[in-house]
């Protein structure tokens, strides 16, 4: 007989639901069918709470909360979507096109960019802010990837997936704030990395054009940030238990 | 509820121009320049990104004919890579490039200046554009728009999109043609080409009152540069770099690509952002760059080539020489010329398109960065256009150089505005016709200026009209 998964009550914008115990608001609302946008979030990762655009309302708290990191509570009341939240995230994903040269129309990843897809769902038709228009190197020394760090909006989700993933630990973030960046190796190179496998895990997980094959020209980037929660399911052989229970 | 759009100023990339005529003592004129105020920057912001990506890139140079830069960027990828590109990939970069003079000199002849051929120099300016050639004869705008419409249709069933297509990529195209989108163009091919033919017929017609304009706007010996194949047939996509002087004489041929700069250089203006090319070998340290003037595009073609390789417009091209008397040296023959290139380009597509290796699937070579400089050379609808880039070891570029056929023209586009300003200022007054003349005659040359702002019918143009000391006496201003 199958185990009982314990359930807490939970209300999203007003809805009642039942949540899974000990699973965030993210993926509570996302498994009931509510869009709460995020970027850094990716399923089969560990939850960062980095880029901040899945904030939400949380009752009788006065802090925002980042939904992917928050797990879920009895009794608690979430809210997803208010003018406030909708301000907020414009404001996040204006400063993040501020910050690099997210210039779609001569990007590789356009079209398949989640960036991209994120700024049209929440309205995001201008920037306010200044742009840095900032004028970094693109590395394109490793024979099978490119990253374009112009386009790298410092998710973490590469970094993540090589370490927790596939076991390398090629990427880090180096430095701080304005001028934090993610390297190769501690700092080398990627095609000089003796760390890196190919296996293009990083590149598959990538929001963005950051990260793209060698060769590809604009438009022609389609990255599978799916594959991760696929691989991790694998691992952990649920489907075959799972065909084993049938 | 009424609803009104304004849009005010109306101020495109490339769309703006000055002219400046200057007179002498005895009130005559003594020289006029032709200004380009723009600046793009184009070869400092490419400096850094990778190979592939710079079709794509530098097609944003121009939304007339964004064809022509996919192209001679991707053969600069091709160069830098080594690639051998794929049959069908060849064929359907011919095709593209096809249908892009074929929408571009739809949009010169039609949209552009047949308000001036039709209507006539002197009619109202307010009724002087492509909605009074709606009116007075709509069923020549229908077809003028028709086939612009159709060469646009040509470039997105092969590049993706109509403008700023995608699909044109160092090393081949990005997909493949279905048998469907080849014969649905196939079927489309004869109204194109019948709409050249009778555009071509009115022309003619009209060319005998027109003498005045003729032997003023650009009547004068230069140098013609364009692409041939090795039997001296018209070539638009391959061939060979030739230039030919204002007798027909052949000045220079077999030049390979990349060894354009053996033979122009470019001269820096203080006037103006446009540079200005000049052929080379005539122009020593210290001569006027003048020396060196060549004309390219659709004049510069037709007098460079033996023949255009369709018999149609093989015989459209004898009757254009016997006209023009051989070679043609006037500028407003260009109009002509667009028309004769259309006919060619329809003829030919039929034949390209009649071969089913154009079907194949393997249209794409890819390969690594195995040289570290590429040239890439097309024939835009208004002339040569070079792509010139050194990459790195990984194929990130470190140096650009982009000579555009409306640069090429720069000194002929003075010359012309020298010419007409001779021909037809007379005192400190500029009529508005005479105004419309010289914008006529810049445009004779289709210069991507006027392609970003023919919209609202007439070109941002300011004439500025100096005595000898530089003092300015009167200006006259549009847009």
């Amino acid at each position: 007989m199958a185990e009982r998964v314990p359930t807490v009550p939970i209300t999203i914008d007003g809805v009642e639901m039942e949540a899974t115990a000990g699973e965030t608001v993210l993926q509570c609302a996302r498994r009931h069918g509510v869009d709460i946008p995020s970027l850094c979030f990716l399923e089969g990762l560990s939850p960062v709470g980095g880029c901040r655009l899945c904030v939400v309302e949380v009752a009788e708290d006065l802090r925002l909360r980042p939904a992917c990191a928050t797990t879920v509570t009895s009794d608690m009341e979430v809210t997803t979507q208010s003018s406030r939240l909708r301000s907020y995230r414009r404001s996040i994903l204006e400063l993040l096109f501020a910050e690099g040269n997210h210039v779609c129309a001569v990007c590789v990843s356009n079209g398949a960019c989640e960036l991209q897809d994120v700024a049209v769902r929440c309205g995001m038709d201008h920037v306010r802010y200044e742009l840095q228009a900032p004028r970094r190197r693109v590395d394109a020394s490793h024979p099978r990837y490119v990253f374009d760090p112009n386009r790298c909006i410092l998710c973490t989700r590469c970094v993540r997936v090589c370490d927790e993933i596939e076991g390398a630990h090629v990427w880090d973030v180096a430095h701080r704030g304005h001028g934090a960046e993610l390297v190769t190796d501690l700092h080398r190179p990627w095609g000089e990395s003796t760390s890196c496998t190919w296996c293009g895990k990083c590149v598959a997980s990538c929001p963005t054009g950051a990260l793209s094959h060698q060769g590809s020209s604009v438009g022609e980037m389609r990255h599978t940030p799916d594959m991760i929660a696929w691989l991790v399911a694998a691992r952990r052989r649920e489907w075959t238990e799972r065909e084993a229970r049938r | 509820m009424p609803h009104t759009v304004t849009i005010d100023p109306v101020s495109r990339i490339e769309g703006h121009a000055k002219v400046t005529i200057t007179l002498d003592d005895a009130g005559s004129v003594a020289s006029a320049r032709f200004h380009v105020t723009e600046f793009r920057g184009f070869e400092a912001f490419c400096v850094g990104r990778p190979v592939w990506e710079m079709p794509s890139l530098t097609a944003r140079t121009c939304g007339i004919c964004p064809v022509s830069h996919l192209l001679a960027s991707a053969k600069a990828g091709d160069a830098v890579m080594g690639a051998h590109i794929p049959p069908a990939a060849v064929l359907l970069r011919r095709v593209a490039n096809l249908g892009q003079i074929i929408q571009s000199h739809a949009l010169s002849f039609f949209h552009l200046s047949s308000p001036d051929l039709l209507l006539g120099w002197d009619a109202d300016p307010a009724r002087r554009n492509v909605f009074g050639v709606m009116a007075a004869e709509p069923d020549l705008a229908r077809r003028g728009i028709r086939l612009r419409s159709f060469g646009q249709s040509v470039i997105e069933a092969i590049a993706g999109r109509k403008v700023h297509s995608p699909g044109i990529v160092p090393g081949g195209v990005a997909n493949p043609m279905s048998a469907e989108t080849r014969d649905d163009l196939r079927d489309r091919l004869a109204e194109a080409h019948a709409t050249a033919q009778n555009a071509l017929t009115l022309f003619v017609g009209l060319l005998d009152g027109l003498d005045r304009e003729i032997r003023s706007f650009g009547d004068f010996p230069s140098l013609f540069l364009g692409l041939a194949n090795d039997e001296g047939v018209w070539a638009h996509d391959g061939g060979h770099l030739r230039f030919v002087d204002a007798t027909g004489a052949v000045v220079a041929d077999h030049i390979d690509a990349a060894d354009y700069r053996d033979w122009i250089g470019e001269a820096v203006q203080h006037d103006s952002y446009l540079k200005s090319p000049y052929f080379k070998p005539l122009v020593d340290r210290h001569d006027d760059v003048n020396r060196g003037m060549y004309r390219v595009g659709p004049l510069a073609r037709l007098n460079v080539c033996a023949t255009m390789g369709s018999p149609l417009a093989d015989e459209a091209l004898a009757a254009y020489r016997e006209r023009a008397g051989g070679i043609a040296t006037s500028s407003f023959f260009a109009h002509w010329a667009r028309l004769i290139e259309v006919i060619a380009a329809t003829e030919q597509m039929a034949t390209l398109l009649a071969d089913d290796t154009i079907l194949d699937p393997m249209v794409r070579a890819t390969g690594r960065i195995s040289h570290p400089r590429g040239v890439g050379v097309s024939e835009a609808p208004r002339g040569t256009l070079f792509h010139d880039y050194t990459v790195d070891e990984y194929g990130l570029l470190e140096h650009v150089n982009m000579i555009i056929a409306t640069g090429q023209n720069n000194l002929a586009m003075n010359a012309t505005v020298l010419q007409i300003a001779r021909e037809w200022i007379d005192g400190p007054d500029i009529p508005e016709p005479v105004l419309n003349r010289i914008e006529a005659g810049i445009r004779a040359f289709d210069p991507c200026l006027s392609c970003s702002t023919h919209a609202i019918g007439q070109m941002p143009l300011a004439v500025e009209l100096l005595d000898a000391s530089g003092a300015r006496i009167s200006e006259r201003r549009r847009g």
